[in-house]
């Protein structure tokens, strides 16, 4: 029996054009078409294999606008079996602190968790400090940018993956938190029957007043504040390898140039 | 702002959560996994045998029945589902409409308990298709005509006959069969390996090549009491299950022709000829206007009808509608958008001619074009030219 939440976010497509708003350089969410992030959709499948395994409970929290409701739908749809849903104008312009004290709160009105699954970055901000803030806040052991995940009786083990460190193994008795990378998983379609019972699943909507947070949050409290913005540069031409017999050796130099091999 | 040339009248904005969902989710796994594929499928004129089971997994296979494992969504909902299967190809919309509209509807309405439970849950979950027997070699639109005869013999039925054209023949784990008999026409669930029962695959198709066509041999299929359908005597029976088909059909060539419509967009934009884009030139401006008005009246009409449907106030002879005039719409859109894409219009590469050619199999299948004219004349004029 496991108790799980996890932390879902609705973002704008990345295949729409993504900005931020002329006034306060906060994101522009009516810019773009929303989506539960793609991340999430893999924290979602973890946990319902994890539960599938083990048995337990699968509850999403999410902080954001009315709107994300759709996101919520489509994680119930997918098999998580409640939410609770932070909905509060007062949160607009939130930064990285106060959206992870938010979180604490509202995680803190869920029973009994044994794990907190988010994804290691969201696709709009990709500050991705929220998982190790939450974890601090909570006093939980963080388990960040796993690739692989297994929990058996008492403890959670992951395999850890970085551009940098390569692959670390961790191991810490739960209650814990993980984040999950692009490669933990395949998410699953959400199948008709799921998107039926998905209406009939509860969802708590909270504010930041229920949570005991009112007066302390949004942009005016933000710690961090966007000043100015600027669109990305148009590309540059790329560079051109002629093959004078040693084309591999070019491009596998260049690659390693960029850190990509 | 500017409406969108993918969904100029914003159709989808009508939709609900639950429809919404529907079509995010079927659109995102046909562009996945069926996309990518289909072409070859096509080519070969097979499709892998794992496809019913995730077609079953998702929930299409009688989604909008209810109980016995199926998912039991609105009509819309299965509309919807139909428009974006076919955008990608009609073969696999022909797939579902077959199991879920024809053979699961005809159990689910006219089975007996016995019959549903034994057969609906697999068949929700695609680990057992059926298909469904209604055309013979010598008896197309005037089905009446069949010479396929059960007799009773004792308290077994007795099936002779053969029936052509059938989708998914040698898939099926079970056929719906419709056989005359003394008390008018009646259907029959027969099991795959009854003695005297085979289905034979149909070769040689220039349409619908991405799903599978065949003959189905009865000789002296003998039969329990149980296996006929305890529901339904009269044409009325196998008419009733294909009014579901058609019903899915009407949604799904809305699907069709928004892809050719989306093709012809997208290259016309992209090829050059005498100095500027293809879309760039009067003629195909007006091709384009043309399509797009096809494409989203073909839309607007299948939600309306999907509307009437979860109201249940729709009428066969307003199905007939919908089938007629959507198929023909979906067909001149194809063709069209096979002529912007010149040469490369001919090709598997491009869809359009691909959805050319399975739209003439979707015009004669389902009552074929000229029959739904009748039932509208009939309709209209409250005389009867066919029947
Ligand atoms: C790929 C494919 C899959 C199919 N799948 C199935 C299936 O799963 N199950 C099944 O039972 N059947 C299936 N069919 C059969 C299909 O439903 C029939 O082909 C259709 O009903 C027409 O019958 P027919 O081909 O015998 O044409 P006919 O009835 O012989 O018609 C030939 C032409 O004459 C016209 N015509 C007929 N009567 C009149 C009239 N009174 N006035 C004016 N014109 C008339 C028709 O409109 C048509 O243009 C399938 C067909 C195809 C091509």
């Amino acid at each position: 029996m496991t108790n799980i939440v996890v932390l879902v976010k609705q973002v704008p497509d990345t295949y729409s054009e993504r900005k931020l708003a002329a006034g306060d350089n906060t994101l522009d969410r009516e810019a773009a078409d929303a989506v539960l992030d793609e991340i999430n959709e893999r924290a979602i499948e973890e946990a319902l294999v994890i539960k599938e395994a083990n048995e337990g409970e699968v509850t999403v929290v999410c902080v954001g606008p009315d709107r994300a409701n759709d996101a919520i739908r489509k994680a119930l749809s997918m098999g998580a079996d409640k939410a609770v849903h932070v909905s509060d104008e007062a949160l607009h312009g939130a930064d990285i602190l106060q959206t992870s004290k938010v979180l604490a709160k509202a995680v803190g009105t869920v029973e009994g968790v044994d794990l907190i699954i988010a994804g290691n970055e969201a696709s709009d901000g990709r500050g991705g400090a929220v998982p190790a803030v939450l974890a601090e806040l909570l006093g939980l052991p963080q388990l960040t940018h796993a690739r692989k995940v297994t929990v058996e009786g008492g403890t959670v083990k992951v395999e850890r993956e970085t551009a940098d460190e390569g692959i670390t193994h961790l191991e810490a008795s739960l209650p814990a938190l993980i984040s999950v990378n692009e490669k933990i998983n395949e998410p699953r379609y959400p199948s008709f029957k799921g998107i039926m019972a998905a209406k009939k699943k509860p969802v708590e909507k909270l504010t930041a007043a229920d949570l005991g947070l009112d007066g302390e949050v949004g942009l005016a409290n933000a710690a961090s504040t966007v000043l100015e913005s600027a669109p990305k540069p148009p590309r540059e031409a790329g560079q051109r390898v002629d093959d004078e017999g040693d084309g591999g050796v070019k491009v596998a130099e260049y690659l390693a140039s960029q850190k990509l091999i | 702002m500017a409406p969108d040339p993918h969904d100029f009248l914003a159709v989808d904005a009508q939709l609900s959560a639950e429809e919404r969902d529907v079509r995010d989710t079927v659109r995102k796994f046909a562009n996945e996994e069926l996309a990518p594929n289909v072409a070859d499928w096509y080519e070969s004129g097979d499709l892998p045998t794992e496809l019913a089971k995730r077609f079953g997994e998702l929930g299409l296979f009688g989604m909008h029945l209810s109980g016995y494992g199926c998912a039991g969504t609105s009509a819309v909902s299965y509309g919807i589902a139909c428009r974006e299967l076919e955008a990608i190809d009609s073969g696999l919309r022909s797939f579902v409409s077959v199991q879920g509209s024809l053979a699961m509807y005809a159990i689910h309405r006219w089975g007996s308990e016995e019959q549903r439970t034994e057969w609906l849950p697999k068949m929700a979950a695609g680990e057992a298709i059926g298909c469904f027997g209604l055309t013979e070699p010598d008896s197309g639109s005037d089905p009446g005509s069949m010479r396929t005869r059960a007799r009773k013999d004792g308290s077994d039925w007795v099936l002779d006959g053969t029936k052509m054209w059938i989708t998914n023949g040698t898939l099926a784990a079970v056929a719906v069969v419709w056989a005359q008999t003394e008390d008018g026409i009646r259907g029959f669930l027969v099991p795959a390996g009854t003695p005297g029962f085979s289905a034979r695959a149909i070769h040689s198709k220039l349409s619908l090549r991405a799903s599978v066509t065949a003959e189905l041999v009865l000789e002296g299929v003998r039969l329990p009491e149980s296996a006929v359908l305890p529901g339904a005597t009269g044409l009325r029976g196998p008419l009733s299950c294909l009014n579901e088909a058609r019903f899915g059909i009407l949604w799904g060539v809305a699907g069709a022709a928004r892809a050719c419509y989306a093709a012809a967009l997208d290259y016309s934009s992209t090829r050059e000829q005498f100095g500027r884009p293809l879309a760039g030139f009067q003629l195909t401006q007006r091709k384009i206007a043309d399509m797009l008005v096809a494409v989203n009246q073909a839309n607007l009409l299948a939600l309306h009808l999907g509307r009437l449907k979860d109201a249940e106030q729709l009428q066969p002879q307003q199905v007939s509608f919908g089938k007629m005039a959507n198929v023909s719409a979906a067909l001149e859109v194809a063709r069209t958008a096979r002529t912007v894409l010149g040469a490369n219009g001919i090709t598997l590469e491009y869809p359009v001619m691909r959805h050319a050619a399975n739209l003439e199999t979707v015009l004669t299948y389902e009552g074929t074009e000229e029959v739904h004219a009748l039932t509208l004349g009939a309709a209209a004029t409250g005389i009867s030219a066919f029947r």
